[in-house]
């Protein structure tokens, strides 16, 4: 019968999910509610860590798992303060006049979506609606791909329709190139060598957007989303350092403490890491996408995270004095 | 010569990529473009060696019955699955007026693309949140000063990355809430550190690529 468990589990919770109403959120009494109990439960495996009792990894995938899924469901105000390092970089958006042309380097794939996709979606708003003249390049094979999405869901929203931006004039995608940072050295002297056609194999001297861009001195400024080789690292070592481009950068948060020394010598023009800079580059923006939804399960799971590491060395605690009472 | 040709072509190539860098005159400017575009056509190349490999790979599973073959078969059907659709949108676009791309929203690829490899990418990538919390629960403790300092440090990170630091802290002076220890902590000593990894990393490869340059290190020709 014990092998029958999960799928009856997972039945139930199918049929959960279809019964209830959609979109479903709780009231923020029952949030808080929910949030308590989540606190209380916590509570309760740390003072069974502190008798003695040793909880099992099942437990803490429980919780990890509950933190992630329960705060979807839930109804609460954030305070948002952004970040010196997201201002920085929508400070040298908003510089940029209308008309500008900026090269968006998307440098990621689906499993760093999460934390990229929704920079990509505000930043195609902003471009959009301030009239910047967005030219999109990969250096990763699945980045044109994510870009593709980004401009799919934003000329979604009135405003945007309302302005028709048009393939080819507004923006353009040229699609991936191998090569990694070979790509962006070249580029410095010619883009139509790396990309002599678009995705849609038209050449690249019939693509309006394209007349008179030769390289990265025809370029006002770089917004690089980039999840790891080849990214951030590449193109400031080669774009910013060798050939003067303006680049800002959205990062994932694994690698934006790699990308901080660059910030700090200002060859980086600004950084959204992970979850927490999207939503602030949302906020920033003022395009609140999926970020500001994904920003309150990192908060749960966070805490978790951190009343686990608690309950941890409330474990190593408790075995230090045992063996010293074992010793006595 | 199996050998001294390599070392040959490797200093030659070597010493000319060095010296377009610091002499920007003909010839030696235009070394950089030569060398860009085979680079980018070496890496072209080395995706169809990848996928080629990968097929033979699991051709030789499936043939040998080895163990875990029907997985070799499952990639063999996703791969050829994906790619036959990308062809058949790509050949579909070229033909049509205006021109479309494989990649566009509603073709067969993307469908792919949207729900099979995002979600099946994404939940590996999301099963992470799970293993970390575990690993931290376990590993993640004070059992001396460095491991301390790296457990504080870890806090004042987590919780000052997200909301709920600065709704703690609310009530302190804006210099002494969490974001801005975190924000300090990123700036200064987490900014020292890779600085450092990365001088580290800079002498090494110019180490290493010296020593492959003048044919000191030859590991790179065996096997």
């Amino acid at each position: 019968m014990n092998k029958y468990y999960s799928w009856l589990i997972l039945a139930a919770l199918i049929i959960v999910v279809a019964i209830l109403p959609k979109p479903l959120v709780i009231s923020p009494t029952a949030s808080v509610i929910v949030t308590i109990l989540l606190g209380i439960a916590l509570v309760w495996v740390l003072v069974l860590t502190i008798r003695g009792h040793l909880i099992g990894r099942r437990v803490v995938f429980l919780f990890i798992g509950a933190s992630l899924t329960l705060p979807f469901f839930m109804n609460f105000e954030m305070p948002i303060k952004v970040s010196p390092e997201v201002k920085i970089l929508y400070d040298a958006l908003a510089k940029l006049p209308p008309g500008s042309k900026v090269l968006a380097a998307f440098d990621y794939d689906p499993p760093s979506a999460p934390e990229l996709q929704p920079q990509a979606d505000a930043f195609m708003a902003y471009a959009f609606k301030h009239d910047l003249k967005v030219i999109i390049m990969g250096l990763w094979p699945q980045g044109p791909q994510q870009a593709n999405m980004s401009i799919d869901k934003v000329l979604q929203y009135p405003e945007i329709r309302a302005k028709n931006p048009k393939y080819g004039v507004d923006y353009v995608n040229l699609g991936f190139q191998s090569g990694n940072e070979f790509v962006i050295q070249r580029m410095g002297s010619s883009f139509r060598g790396m990309f002599p056609r678009d995705i849609y194999n038209t050449d690249y001297d019939k693509i309006p957007l394209l007349n008179g861009v030769e390289n990265f001195s025809n370029i006002d400024f770089v917004f690089n989303l980039s999840s790891g080789y080849p990214g951030t690292v590449e193109w400031v070592q080669i774009a910013v350092d060798r050939y003067g481009v303006k680049v800002g950068a959205g990062n994932t948060a694994v690698q934006a403490p790699s990308v901080y020394p660059y910030l700090s010598s200002r060859k980086l023009t600004g950084l959204a890491g992970g979850m927490s800079g999207a939503w602030q580059f949302e906020q920033a923006t003022q395009q609140p996408g999926k970020a500001s939804t994904y920003v309150l399960p990192q908060t749960f799971s966070h805490t978790v995270v951190i009343a686990f590491i608690i309950i941890g060395n409330a474990a190593l605690m408790v075995s230090y004095r045992r063996s010293k009472r074992g010793e006595a | 010569m199996k050998r001294e040709i390599p070392l040959i072509i490797t200093f030659v190539a070597g010493v000319a990529f060095v010296l377009q860098y610091f002499i920007p005159h003909y010839p030696f400017n235009r070394f950089e473009n030569i060398f860009s575009d085979w680079f980018a056509i070496v890496g072209a190349f080395a995706i169809w060696l990848g996928a080629l490999s990968l097929m033979k790979l699991c051709l030789l599973n499936i043939s040998k019955k080895s163990h875990d073959w029907p997985i070799s078969l499952l990639i063999i059907i996703s791969f050829l699955s994906i790619v036959i659709a990308g062809a058949i949108d790509g050949f579909h676009g070229l033909n049509s007026v205006p021109a479309t791309s494989f990649r566009d929203p509603g073709t067969n690829f993307d469908w792919f693309y949207q729900n099979v490899y995002t979600p099946l990418s994404s939940t590996m990538f999301a099963i992470l949140a799970f293993f970390v919390a575990s690993a931290s629960y376990r590993a993640f403790r004070a059992r001396n000063t460095a491991a301390t300092l790296l457990l504080v440090s870890a806090f004042f990170v987590m919780i000052g990355r997200v909301p709920l630091g600065d709704y703690l802290s609310g009530w302190l002076p804006e210099r002494m809430q969490f974001s801005q220890w975190a924000n300090w902590l990123m700036a200064f000593p987490n900014t020292a550190g890779q600085r450092a990894v990365m001088i580290g990393i800079a002498l090494g490869t110019v180490s290493t690529s010296l020593r492959i340059i003048l044919g000191i290190e030859r590991s790179h020709l065996e096997g």
